[in-house]
């Protein structure tokens, strides 16, 4: 070998060799301590980095629940209650039980029941439309079609609907983060109690304007007529500024104030169709 | 050579179809919608229900807190009702609904035409006359007037800037009152002067408006230490900050007000508002509004009266074509598309603008080519493609960094993009956000 | 009510202009170059400049509808201007090969995969004439000698540009005064009767196109101003150091490709920066780099690549040199 070659390994090598132990102080020195736990629990979480739990990102949740006494308010909406009893385990801690939600749109102004009196023109972002004007429509509570929402939404649980104009939520993507409810400048959509079989009873109505106006911009809006919360056997119905509200904690699930509902205003969703030929039959007998 | 702000700012097409056309009286309406917000600052409080009768100039709701407004009555009549009607916002507001009869005014109202020279209010009668008036920037900002001349202690106003650009296409009803009214509003600008304390008034008109310069200008030697500046066409001359600039040299700071630089600005139709108040005891209750449009029969200058339906003025222009796309309150730069025509006229309406379908609609946007005609056009000196990207990808904090709540939306950027992109939309919504923001944390 | 009425944000009127159109006012404004072209160097011209824009034309359709998958936008004219100029900043007897493939690599490889028009940081057009001059050196650096009509394509008579003599005269240790009577006369620079590449030759042309595009306001003053500034005030030190050894302003001026990358390639939209003083920084460095290439590389030409390595300084221009906004408070010390 040459005294070329031998000289380039010679200093080559002690360059490695001192690299590495400067290298081998400094971090030494520099060192910051992790609780390991911290790498356990992220190994554990879904990995979205959605911020549906309100932190910025896994990492950030499961630093926050190694850090936390128990698990009150910390919840991860995309593992749910698997993945917060497995947190549990890894932490030796107690895992509250979380209702599942989903996100649900409080809406159903389609262009068949909610007329277009002027067209919109401008970018296609619901913030700059809604800060612009009321909208395509005279309800100017209602969805503006522009979908801000669908493309928050990092699950695909979302897409608009061509015909109809409005967000549809696909039940079984949707993991509640809350990026869709974020999103909306007009607050329509609110993360509710999944049921069983993934039915739902709301009203799907925003409208706060009186009966008159709101019945004449859209042919299914709520008319804030009572009707609903009169015939509510459970409590579950609230009127405020003309405007029913179900709350899913009460709602059993009996359906009358859908069928009371005299705008069509409630929507029942993944009901078995009703047994109207027995009522008829029950009818009859008892005359 | 004339005066003009340094940099930026555009040159549409004019289209002054109207400047020729003097001022005619639209005829009162049947209804009257009054909203009570027709100004920055807090909504007027409703002092009248349904059924009560009232006269053309009485007070119908007060001023709520500091910076508010009165609004008074524009005809005789009873009112309707107390519901809402959709505005310039594009949202339904509280309006007071009143069906006319007659044109009753107040008696404390002096009706003669004759002018009257001597201002014998003192600086803080005048101040409150405006405030009783119901006296707002005429301009289209609305802002409260008897505020703008309340200076801060603290501050001096050395020069009082009265604004007769009208820098908008199509508009003309600030040209018009120049060449009809100029003793009253070169009377007007005297009581500003008073109001301020100030003993210089210089009036801004751009150079499209040549006889107005040259009558005002005749007018002005009549009237102390009142000046009349010729100025070059171009857009935005008659933003506040760029007047300012242009007339006086001075460059209102960043985030300060132009009493900062010893300037304050009033629209030429307020001077005359104000004349009326202090002159003939008059509450604003009626403006002059240009309408105005390629595809009009009949367009014009009227003298109407606050809360016209928009219907009335577009009849007596010969009635919408067909062909209308867009109707405009305010100039093409920055006024507010409004989605029908049962929308009232109000204090800022300086003029509306119909324009034919073809007109209506946006070009298909292209990517950005980086050309750097926004920037060259911004009259702040702001980079609009920046503003808007980071705008449109929610980067917010660095929005506020690069100034974005400088921008005073006058569109030149969006004008003159010949990719057609949507830039001012985004700054507008980067703009709002960073100042909602900014209030959030200044909560906490 | 008639139709529904549009509602958008303000502003509601917009400039008639186009990103087409100036497109369009920068191919009328390389017309004068491309007459020059063909009266110049023939056939040979025609057929560069038809085959570089095609296959700049042919590359982004056939990118964008069958490798992304995007909708096809050679309408807008970005694709014909890369492919003219590519075309103008090379010899007229190059083949059609080697065209096309520089034509690929413009497009292809300096927009397309940067995400298309106004995502590029390089300049396409130079990014596939350099790539072209380092794979093909030789037929890149063969000059056709301007005969008119006659010159002929691939079998053109071939000779030394004049900054190819005074680089190569001044290594042998010629002095400029003997150089200088091989070199055409300030006249001929100026129409246009040299080696060199079909586009650069004519000054006159090229200042025609100058002209028509500031007046249509396609490009402003600052960049082809300080381009050509801060090259023959660069240039003009040294000569009157030693005018032996140093060339004239007026010679660099007129010679290689310095005007028509002064007021064609420096000043492409998407590669220069978007302030007026970033720009003027950049036509200084740019001017400054051509002189140093040209005077001590080892390159007789260098506005190519003094455009291109000015390109990679844009983002930090753009970043740190910002107009001075209105009312911007000043700093206290």
């Amino acid at each position: 070998m040459s005294s070329t070659v031998i000289i380039t390994i010679i200093s080559l090598t002690l360059l490695a060799i001192v690299s590495a132990v400067i290298l081998y102080f400094v971090a030494q020195k520099f060192k910051i301590f992790e609780d390991p736990r911290i790498d356990d629990v992220q190994a554990v979480l879904p990995a979205a980095n959605c911020g549906g739990c309100g932190f910025a990102g896994c990492r950030n949740f499961a630093e926050a629940l190694v850090g936390a006494e128990n698990f009150d308010g910390l919840n991860c909406p995309v593992g749910g209650n698997a993945v917060m009893s497995q947190v549990a385990v890894i932490l030796g801690k107690t895992a509250v039980q979380v209702d599942p939600k989903v996100a649900v749109l409080l809406c159903n102004g389609s262009p068949e029941f909610r007329p277009r009196t002027s067209k919109y023109d401008g970018v296609e972002d619901c913030r700059i439309q809604h800060s612009l004007y009321s909208g395509e429509t005279d309800c100017s509570y209602g969805c503006l079609g522009n979908g801000d929402c669908v493309r928050a939404c990092q699950f695909d649980a979302m897409y608009m609907d061509q015909k109809t104009l409005l967000p549809v939520i696909i039940d079984d993507k949707c993991v509640s983060c809350g990026a869709c409810v974020k999103a909306c400048p007009r607050n329509l959509i609110e993360l509710r109690k999944k049921a069983k079989k993934d039915r739902k009873i709301y009203v799907a109505c925003s409208n706060c304007d009186k009966g008159g106006p709101a019945k004449k911009a859209c042919s299914v809006a709520c008319i804030g007529c009572s009707k609903c919360f009169k015939v509510c056997e459970f409590g579950a119905i609230t009127i405020k500024n003309n405007l029913a509200y179900i709350d899913a904690a009460k709602c059993t699930f009996c359906r009358k104030c859908v069928t009371e509902c005299p705008t069509n205003s409630i929507l029942e969703i993944n009901f078995p169709p009703r047994k109207e030929k027995t009522a008829a039959v029950a009818e009859t007998i008892a005359n | 050579m004339l005066k003009s702000f340094p940099s930026g700012g555009v040159h549409p097409p004019e289209f002054k179809l109207t400047a020729g056309l003097q001022i005619r009286q639209l005829p009162v309406p049947a209804l009257v919608t009054i909203p009570v917000s027709q100004h920055i600052g807090a909504p007027a409080a409703v002092l009248v229900k349904k059924g009560d009768n009232v006269k053309t100039g009485q007070l119908i709701a007060s001023v709520t807190g500091f910076v508010s407004s009165n609004i008074h009555s524009s005809v005789s009549g009873t009112v309707n009702k107390i519901d809402t009607v959709t505005d310039t916002t594009g949202y339904k507001q509280t309006a007071v609904f009143i069906d006319a009869s007659g044109d009753d005014w107040m008696e404390t109202i002096d009706r003669s035409s004759s002018l009257v020279r001597e201002i014998k209010a003192s600086q803080a009668e005048i101040i409150e006359k405006c405030k009783e008036s119901g006296i707002v920037g005429l301009g289209g900002a609305t802002f409260p007037s008897h505020v703008k001349l309340s200076v801060p202690k603290g501050k001096k106003c050395e020069v009082l800037i009265i604004n007769g650009v009208e820098c908008e296409p199509y508009l003309t009803s600030d040209h018009r009152l120049m060449l009809e009214k100029g003793e009253e509003v070169l009377t007007g600008v005297s009581i500003l002067m008073k109001a301020l304390g100030v003993e210089k008034a210089m009036i801004g008109i751009e150079n499209n408006k040549k006889d107005a310069v040259s009558h005002l200008g005749k007018l002005s030697s009549g009237y102390k230490g009142i000046t009349v500046h010729a100025l070059k066409v171009k857009y935005p001359q008659g933003a506040e900050k760029q007047l300012i600039k242009a007339l006086t040299g001075r460059e209102v700071p960043s985030g300060h007000l132009p009493v900062d630089v010893g300037a304050v600005v009033h629209n030429v139709g307020t001077a005359f508002a104000v004349y009326e108040a202090v002159q003939k005891n008059k509450p604003l209750f009626e403006r002059v509004v240009t309408i105005t449009g390629k595809s009009l029969s009949n367009p014009g200058n009227y003298l109407v009266r606050v809360g016209t339906p928009l219907k009335n003025l577009i009849e007596a222009a010969g009635g919408q074509p067909e062909d209308t796309g867009k109707i405009i309150s305010g100039g093409p730069m920055m006024g507010k598309a409004i989605p029908g025509d049962g929308v009232p006229v109000v204090k800022g309406t300086s003029g509306i603008v119909l324009f034919p379908q073809p007109d209506s609609v946006r070009n298909a946007v292209n990517p950005c080519i980086r050309c750097a005609k926004c920037t060259f056009a911004c009259p702040m000196n702001l980079e609009p493609f920046l503003l808007a990207t980071l705008s449109a990808k929610g980067m917010f904090e660095r929005a506020e960094n690069e100034k974005i709540t400088d921008c005073m939306e006058c569109g030149s950027c969006s004008y003159t993009c010949p990719a057609a992109r949507p830039l001012l939309d985004y700054i507008r919504l980067g703009k709002s956000t960073v100042i909602k923001l900014a209030r959030q944390k200044n909560l906490k | 009510m008639s139709n529904p009425l549009n509602i958008s944000p303000s502003p509601h009127i917009h400039t008639t202009e186009t990103t087409r159109k100036l497109m369009s006012g920068v191919i009328i404004a390389l017309v004068p170059a491309v007459i020059s072209s063909v009266l110049f160097f023939g056939a040979g011209a025609a057929i560069v400049m038809s085959t570089a824009i095609i296959s700049c034309v042919a590359f982004e359709y056939l990118i964008q509808r069958f490798i992304l998958g995007k909708p096809v936008s050679i309408t807008d004219g970005s694709a014909v201007v890369t492919g003219l100029l590519l075309g103008l900043n090379l010899p007229s007897n190059i083949p059609v090969l080697s065209i096309v493939m520089g034509s690929l690599v413009a497009i292809g490889v300096a927009k397309m995969t940067f995400g298309g028009l106004g995502n590029n940081p390089f300049n396409p057009a130079l990014v596939g004439r350099v790539f072209m001059l380092i794979s093909f050196p030789v037929q890149m650096t063969t000059w056709p000698v301007p005969k008119g009509l006659s010159t002929g394509y691939t079998d053109a008579v071939t000779g030394a540009t004049p900054l190819a003599i005074i680089k190569e005269g001044l290594k042998n240790g010629e002095s400029l005064s003997q150089l200088m009577s091989n070199i055409p006369g300030t006249i001929d620079m100026i129409l246009g009767k040299m080696g060199g590449s079909i586009g650069e030759v004519s000054a006159l042309a090229l200042l025609i196109g100058l002209v028509y595009m500031l007046f249509k306001k396609i490009i402003t003053w600052h960049i082809p101003v300080s381009v050509i500034g801060s090259l023959m005030g660069f240039t003009a030190i040294l000569w009157l150091i030693n005018p032996e050894t140093y060339a004239s302003p007026v010679f660099h001026l007129l010679s290689g490709g310095l005007l028509l990358g002064a007021i064609f390639m420096a000043t492409d939209y998407v590669t220069s920066p978007m302030s007026a003083i970033g720009m003027i920084v950049y036509g200084c460095g740019i001017g400054l780099l051509t002189a140093v290439i040209r005077i001590w590389g080892a390159y007789p030409e260098g506005v190519s690549f003094a455009i291109l390595i000015m390109n990679a300084f844009v983002p930090l221009m753009n970043a740190y040199i910002k107009p001075k906004k209105f009312g911007e408070e000043v700093k206290n010390g």
